[in-house]
């Protein structure tokens, strides 16, 4: 069943338009992947779907239910959750009470302070640190962590993989099926095409604001990725 | 011998400083908010509690009890209603709406209650006092005074350090967008940071209210007393704004025992020493900014 | 991809003046001659009170300068009014030289100190910055209190002046008054079109785009507080001619600025026409409500809260907002002198 619909929704910041009637869905228990270059409008839709930005014009339906006027924090309590471009871990608190703040509007499920310990074990071993002084992969972890105390049903991942070192990418993209397993659906945004691709049972491609290409990874060949990536 | 009595006496005086100054530096800590109207809503604490004296005829630390959570829903409903609505319009909308609220407290004071000096009488408990030394003399007052300050100050930082509310409130003056997408709802959020504030201010209020008389014209000296203490003690911590009220409270007791008229005017000049030497302040919270 | 031959530049010039500023600019031109010849025709009352209009609408526009075009907002304003009437005594009595004479030396006196007061103010912002001005006024009410001299706690009043008769008194009062007022408003328009207007809004815009393109930012705020503090100080010399009598509370109080906001705010903020429409509203209101003392300013500070929250561009903006309009020529266009060139970017 389609757990989230975006329907024909537009973006703006002031006038410079940022996303252009854009549809895309996601089923109960898929990981759908959107990739496009730097400034496509990959976030801008994470940011719209976590209730950060208006839409002017579409619909984004969430489980059944339009939820485009819906605050962020009861959002959350529905179900959606974002790791957000950035990692935005809190510095004045340490690396629990970062979790344990990603638990304030906590729905019931499977993941709490241990089995999240569990997923990422640098988490555990960091626990009193603040988290200003983790490194890049390790916020990552906990950001990815914070959001997920949650217990949401819905994931969006804003570009996991930015700025970090490829063995680490592969250390956080280990953690996703056993997100998957959970039964959380997850929707990943991506410049790193190939791990976005081997993670995803579907893709979208953005190219300045529209939607240039969907599928399967596997039915996508490269050069019709590589077209609707850079637009030629 | 004087000197020493001075300072003591001025390290007391801090504590009440402190009080006032908490709710301000908390305000601004969580939400960038500086409430001009900070020192006319203690002194309104006071007024509050001199009619619930009056009326009920129970005593000024009795009428907390009344005062405070008044002076708390004040806080949350003024927060929600009005200076919610500030945080997007920046700094010009928040400074023109807190002083304008000021003016309004003032002036709705002054046509209440008229401009007579009152005070809030605590019978015996005003001139008792301990003898420390042959020659140092210590109020009981000043001593409850600064006992209630610091525990406020632990409670609140016991607040922010182990609940729930105040991790919140610690990742909302960290970052306010990132508390939203963790499910904090930021409006609820500000509004019960007021809400802290106002309570703390109100508790100062009173105690001020007992310590020395008090008049609606006396709003904007508080305001300028808690905004000394906090930028002295440093933007972002509490402890911080504890040592700026002691620093402030000596000076003007040091300055006051050169010369009466030079009370005020004396911790004028240190903060803007202050502010000419470590504009900072003594112990900031890196990384909090004053805009 | 193609490419298209890419036009040499056009010739152009930058203008100001619209038809609309060049028509205000003769009715402000006419208005100053009816107001200037008053004297013979109008009573002492009005005169009266067309100083206090002239003296606040001038401290306004100050504060709006600082305020709305340059971001500064300063809740201490009262410390120059202060300092204009105290100045004047100065001078005056003590320094034994004639209004006009006296006010120029205030002014000199006003801009060293404006300068030294920046250096503490300016390493604060946002609403700290406010509340520094304020305690700075606040120093400056409590040294002159102290200073017997200057009269001390109970003040002093301006003997020079009881000499003179009073309808001249007046009169160079009121001429006095109508060159601040008239001449705050040149002024502030003079700012806002020249090169420090054009950095201003830069710096409110964006402080660090504005620094990266060369614009010394502190040099900017400055200069603007300087400015808008010596105007301010210069007004308040000239209230003072007419009360004569200055006592330090209420020279150096923070309702001054309260009566500046309120009349800035309900203009419009950061437009020259704001204080203008401001300042008749608020007489207008003093003329209805001055009796009711603190209640009228109660009523006042309930405006403002309201204006900000719910018309923040005042009534001027709301005015503008139905027909956009600017009385000031203040903007700067792009007038091209060559005859139609085809434009390649349109499609031939």
């Amino acid at each position: 069943m389609t757990l989230l619909a975006v329907e024909r929704v537009s973006s703006f910041y002031g006038d410079f338009q940022a996303l252009f009637d854009v549809s895309i869905s996601v089923d109960e228990g898929e990981t759908i992947a959107i990739i496009g270059a730097n400034g496509a409008g990959k976030s801008t839709l994470l940011r719209l779907i976590a209730g950060l930005l208006p839409t002017r014009g579409g619909e984004i339906r969430y489980d059944g239910q339009v939820v485009n006027r819906l605050p962020t924090h009861e959002r959350v309590r529905e179900g959606i959750s974002l790791v957000p471009e950035g990692r935005r871990v809190f510095p004045s608190l340490s690396v629990d009470e970062n979790l344990m703040i990603g638990a304030y509007r906590r729905r019931s499920g499977r993941w709490d302070l241990a089995s999240v310990r569990a997923l990422f074990p640098i988490l555990a071993d960091r626990g009193r640190r603040s988290a200003a002084v983790l490194s890049g992969g390790e916020q990552q972890a906990l950001a990815i962590g914070r959001a997920l105390m949650a217990n949401p049903r819905l994931l969006l991942l804003d570009e996991v993989s930015l700025g970090l070192a490829p063995i680490v990418i592969a250390q956080l993209y280990a953690a996703l099926p056993r997100i998957r397993e959970g039964g959380t659906s997850v929707l990943l945004v991506e410049q790193n095409i190939d791990q976005a691709l081997s993670a995803a049972d579907r893709a979208y491609c953005l190219l300045e604001g529209r939607i240039s290409l969907s599928g399967r990874p596997a039915g996508l060949s490269r050069a019709e990725v590589t077209r609707a990536y850079f637009g030629f | 011998m004087e000197w020493l009595n001075a300072i003591v006496q001025g390290l007391l005086l801090g504590g009440l400083y402190a009080m006032l100054a908490t709710g301000l530096s908390l305000v601004f800590g969580v939400m960038r908010l500086v409430n001009l109207a900070h020192g006319d809503l203690g002194l309104l604490a006071a007024f509050v509690a001199l009619v619930i004296v009056g009326t009920t005829g129970i005593g000024p630390f009795a009428s907390l009890l009344i005062v405070v959570p008044l002076m708390m829903g004040l806080g949350y409903v003024l927060q929600r209603v009005i200076l919610n609505r500030t945080m997007e319009g920046g700094v010009l909308s928040s400074v023109l709406v807190t002083f304008g609220l000021a003016v309004v407290l003032q002036n709705g004071l002054l046509t209440i209650f008229t401009a007579d000096s009152r005070g809030l009488d605590v019978g015996s408990l005003e001139t008792a006092s301990l003898q420390i030394t042959d020659r140092l003399i210590v109020g009981w007052l000043p001593l409850i005074t600064l006992g209630t300050a610091v525990v406020i100050l632990v409670a609140l930082q016991l607040m922010l350090d182990r609940t729930q509310l105040g991790r919140a409130l610690r990742a909302a003056s960290d970052d306010g967008e990132a508390a939203r997408i963790v499910g904090i709802d930021n409006r609820h959020l500000f509004g019960l940071a007021m809400a802290i504030a106002l309570g703390t201010v109100a508790i100062g209020g009173v105690f001020l209210g007992i310590r020395t008389t008090f008049a609606p014209a006396d709003g904007p000296a508080l305001l300028i007393f808690a905004y000394e203490a906090v930028i002295i003690g440093g933007l972002g911590s509490l402890w911080g704004t504890l040592v700026g009220g002691i620093i402030l409270g000596v000076s003007q007791t040091v300055g006051g025992q050169i010369n009466p008229a030079y009370q005020i005017l004396a911790g004028h000049l240190v903060f803007l020493a202050i502010l000419l030497l470590r504009p900072e302040g003594l112990f900031p919270r890196p990384g909090v900014r004053q805009a | 991809m193609t490419t298209a031959a890419v036009p040499l530049a056009r010739s152009f010039r930058v203008e100001r003046g619209t038809t609309t500023s060049r028509i205000t600019a003769l009715v402000g031109l006419a208005l100053l001659v009816m107001f200037a010849t008053l004297p013979a025709w109008g009573s002492g009352g009005t005169m009266k009170l067309l100083v206090e209009v002239f003296t606040l609408l001038a401290m306004a526009q100050m504060w709006n300068l600082l305020a709305g075009y340059a971001g500064l907002v300063s809740i201490g304003q009262q410390a120059f009014v202060g300092v204009g009437a105290y100045g004047l005594y100065l001078f005056m009595d003590l320094g034994d030289l004639s209004p006009v004479p006296a006010i120029a030396a205030m002014a000199v006196g006003a801009t060293v100190i404006a300068l030294l007061t920046s250096l503490f103010a300016f390493r604060l912002r946002g609403g700290y910055f406010a509340i520094g001005t304020w305690v700075i006024a606040e120093v400056f009410r409590l040294v002159v209190s102290q200073v017997g001299a200057l009269g001390a706690g109970t003040g002093v009043t301006i003997q020079s002046l009881v000499a003179m008769a009073p309808p001249d008194r007046l009169a160079l009062t009121y001429w006095l008054a109508i060159g601040v007022g008239f001449g705050s408003i040149v002024v502030a328009a003079l700012v806002v079109r020249s090169r420090l207007g054009l950095a201003l809004r830069a710096v409110r815009d964006s402080e660090v785009s504005a620094a990266s393109l060369g614009v010394g930012v502190t040099a900017t705020k400055r200069m603007v507080y300087v400015i808008a503090s010596v105007g301010c100080a210069i007004a308040g010399a000239v209230y003072y001619l007419q009360l004569l009598r200055i006592q330090p509370t209420a020279a150096f109080g923070v309702d001054w600025t309260v009566v500046m906001i309120f009349i800035v705010v309900i203009g419009g903020l950061g437009r020259i026409e704001g204080p203008i429409v401001g300042a008749i509203v608020f007489f207008a209101l003093q003329e209805v409500l001055a009796d009711y003392g603190s209640a009228y300013l109660v009523a006042l500070g309930l405006v403002t809260i309201a204006i900000v929250l719910l018309a923040p561009r005042g009534l001027w903006g709301l005015i503008v907002a139905r027909r956009p309009m600017a009385l000031f020529a203040v903007e700067r266009r792009l007038a091209f002198t060559r005859a139609a060139d085809p434009d390649p970017m349109e499609a031939s």
